[in-house]
């Protein structure tokens, strides 16, 4: 069994973020670079498979600037058992389209029974990856799930949808999304650590992937404006004359906050 | 800190981690009930902490004592009580089994003892001997093929968790007439396993600090240990100790680095958000310049252990290093904790806050592992001083 993580490299999810106004893009110098958490969860799923399957072969993927190797190399250390890096100044800007044909053409290169994936990164948040790479690699897709069991030749496992639980399955090969619901990921112990500097580190450009940067044949999408968030603005106060309940219930449904 | 190596830095970043999620979160509480958290010790276990310094042959990580001194300095930013668990486990407990036991100590207690799976103490310091270790009145004697031990240990730490399995003992073993014609008593280490009937772990100190952190008195009143459970050589008991002590020195200053960097990190994040006046407390130079001293301090105590540390692991003298790393980073611990206290203003004051446990715990730092004055006299006696 082959499970590909992809995995990213965000600005630190408890630090300061911030953008840069000309290009759109994170200000990568404003916080420390960590692996964002929902990946590390994903890794997680997998290293917790092999743990019990010993013929489980799990590779860390991530499309990111050459100065993220090593915090892809953190996967290394927690137990993956390779790195792909696809790092390539073309692809600096790359939006979601140009960003699912890439990583699927490394997928594809890698080969796959399975991919797991977050739901959403922290930082750009777009949530449709998953999806798009199923598309590109024409196999089953199963998003957002609460829980995960693999088997030789299927994954499942749960959703939570408004109101209930619903459960999912697909034959492999599949690319599955997971949420915030599955548990923490392990640290790397040391021994971990050293041993990552000796597992195979492939780092790729967009070429040998035979990816155009330029080509703009398929739709892009184009930023039109950015902006700074606006400063908090001070909240309402209720001072609480007898009526507070009754005040603060009004507000909270003017606002359609209940 | 750019001496430190790619897998180093790797390192101290996630006990980082591991601190702030999994040891902060329940440190007040610990402090608080004087209650060590066994669920914590073994979380450690499994990361290899204390396995950090040993070859893979013993179950260990592979590392040096420079890891397991940036493990310790990570730790100690937050929980100190849970960073001399460590230091003292690693250190007193099994160090020296390591580095002196026969094949079958080694066999009996190391797989343990790496994993975190159980500890063991290491019992120097008596009632009527404490810097003067040589005055040690705790004796044991060979009756056939056992030793009996008696005397009384006081201030042990992980002397009494639910998982220690020893504490390895320091008693007179019998006299030495030197060539000049002087006596001087024989000093041996020897391993007491807890449970030995005679062997009594008395009840958890009321301490001011590192309240979570498990230390005991100890009484043995007619304790019999096989002979085989003598740790190195007979008489060599002072000289196997004193290398112990001088690696915990760099160990020792490597937790206050924690807790002046703890100190710091707190007084920041405090002072930035904190308005009185109008304004944050940062705008103020005077607190700006107080926050600038215990950066420069917390920066002078890392360099003084990372230099000891890398000069143990070198194989080279680093007798006065570890003195001076001792001295300066216990300094930087207790005055930091006192600037970052006054920061918090009456918050400070509060056993909640982090800084309040730092104040409290940081005293112990010129203490403990030799006192200050005694690396003082370490310091003076290398530079040929009589002192
Ligand atoms: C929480 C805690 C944990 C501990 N854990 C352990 C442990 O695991 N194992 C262990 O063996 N011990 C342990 N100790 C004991 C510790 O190492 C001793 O307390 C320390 O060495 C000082 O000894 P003492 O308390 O007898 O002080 P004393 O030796 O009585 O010293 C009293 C004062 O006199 C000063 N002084 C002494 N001689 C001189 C001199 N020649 N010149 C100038 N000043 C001098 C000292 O510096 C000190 O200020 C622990 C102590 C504590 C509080």
């Amino acid at each position: 069994m082959k499970i590909i993580v992809l995995v990213k490299e965000v600005p630190d999810t408890y630090g300061e973020r911030k953008l840069d106004l000309e290009t759109g893009l994170a200000d990568r110098a404003a916080s420390e670079p960590v692996l964002d958490e929902i990946g590390e969860r994903a890794l997680e799923v997998a290293l917790a498979h092999a743990d019990a399957h010993a013929d489980t072969e799990v590779v860390v993927m991530s499309m990111a600037p050459e100065s993220a190797a090593t915090t892809i190399r953190k996967g290394l250390a927690m137990g993956a058992g390779s790195a792909v890096h696809i790092a390539d100044p073309g692809l600096a800007a790359a939006d979601l389209g140009l960003t699912a044909r890439t990583l699927a053409a490394a997928i594809r290169r890698t080969g796959f029974d399975l991919v797991i994936t977050g739901n959403l990164s922290t930082d750009g948040s777009g949530g449709v990856i998953p999806a798009m790479l199923a598309e590109l690699l024409e196999v089953p897709n199963a998003t957002a799930l609460t829980s995960v069991e693999i088997t030789d030749g299927s994954v499942s496992g749960t959703r939570d949808v408004d109101g209930g639980t619903m459960r999912v399955s697909a034959p492999l090969p599949a690319v599955v999304s997971i949420t915030e619901a599955l548990p923490d990921a392990r640290f790397p112990n040391f021994k971990g650590i050293m041993a990552a500097k000796k597992k195979p580190f492939e780092t790729v450009s967009a070429a040998d992937l035979g990816i155009e940067p330029e080509d703009l044949s398929a739709a892009w999408s184009i930023m039109t404006a950015i902006a700074e968030k606006p400063p908090r603005t001070a909240g309402t106060k209720i001072t609480d004359e007898g009526d507070g309940g009754t005040r603060i219930a009004e507000f909270l449904i003017e606002n359609r906050l209940v | 800190m750019h001496d430190l190596t790619d897998e180093e830095q790797q390192l101290y970043d996630m006990v980082c981690e591991f601190a702030d999620t999994v040891v902060a979160p329940q440190a007040y509480e610990a402090d608080r009930t004087h209650e060590l958290s066994m669920d914590v010790v073994a979380q450690m276990g499994e990361l290899g902490l204390f396995g950090l310094p040993f070859p893979e042959e013993v179950g260990g990580q592979g590392g040096d004592y420079m890891a397991l001194c940036l493990a310790i300095e990570a730790l100690a930013r937050v929980d100190q009580s849970i960073a001399i668990t460590l230091e003292a486990g690693v250190g007193l407990g099994a160090m020296p089994i390591y580095r002196h036991g026969t094949d079958e100590q080694k066999a009996e207690f190391l797989p343990d003892l790496v994993a975190g799976r159980a500890l063991g103490g290491f019992g120097l310091t008596e009632p009527e001997a404490g810097s003067d270790a040589g005055a040690t009145r705790t004796t044991a004697v060979l009756d056939g093929d056992e030793w009996v031990v008696n005397g009384s240990k006081q201030f042990i730490t992980n002397s009494g968790t639910p998982i220690t399995r020893f504490v390895t003992v320091t008693a007179v073993t019998g006299e030495r007439t030197r060539p000049d014609g002087t006596v001087s008593k024989e000093l041996s280490t020897i391993i007491v396993p807890n449970g030995t009937p005679g062997f009594t772990v008395g009840p958890g100190y009321d301490k001011s600090g590192w309240r979570a952190s498990d230390t005991h008195p100890l009484t043995f009143d007619d304790v019999r240990v096989p002979a085989g459970n003598l740790l190195g050589e007979r008489g060599r008991g002072f000289a196997n100790f004193l290398r112990a002590l001088d690696e915990g020195r760099i160990a020792i200053a490597a937790l206050a680095t924690g807790a002046a960097q703890g100190c710091l990190d707190e007084a920041m994040a405090y002072a930035k958000t904190r308005n009185v006046f109008g304004v944050p407390i940062a705008s103020h130079q005077y607190i700006a310049f107080t926050i600038a001293g215990m950066q420069a301090r917390v920066h002078t105590a890392r360099l003084a252990w990372h230099d000891a540390a890398r000069r143990a692991d070198a194989g080279l003298p680093f007798k006065k290093e570890a003195a001076i790393a001792k001295l300066v980073s216990s300094d930087a611990a207790m005055l930091n904790a006192r600037d970052a206290t006054q920061i918090f203003g009456g918050m400070g004051f509060m056993n909640e806050t982090t800084v309040a446990r730092h104040y409290r715990d940081s005293k112990i730092l010129e203490i403990g592992e030799g006192t200050n004055e005694v690396q003082l006299m370490v310091i003076a006696r290398e530079l040929g001083l009589a002192a």
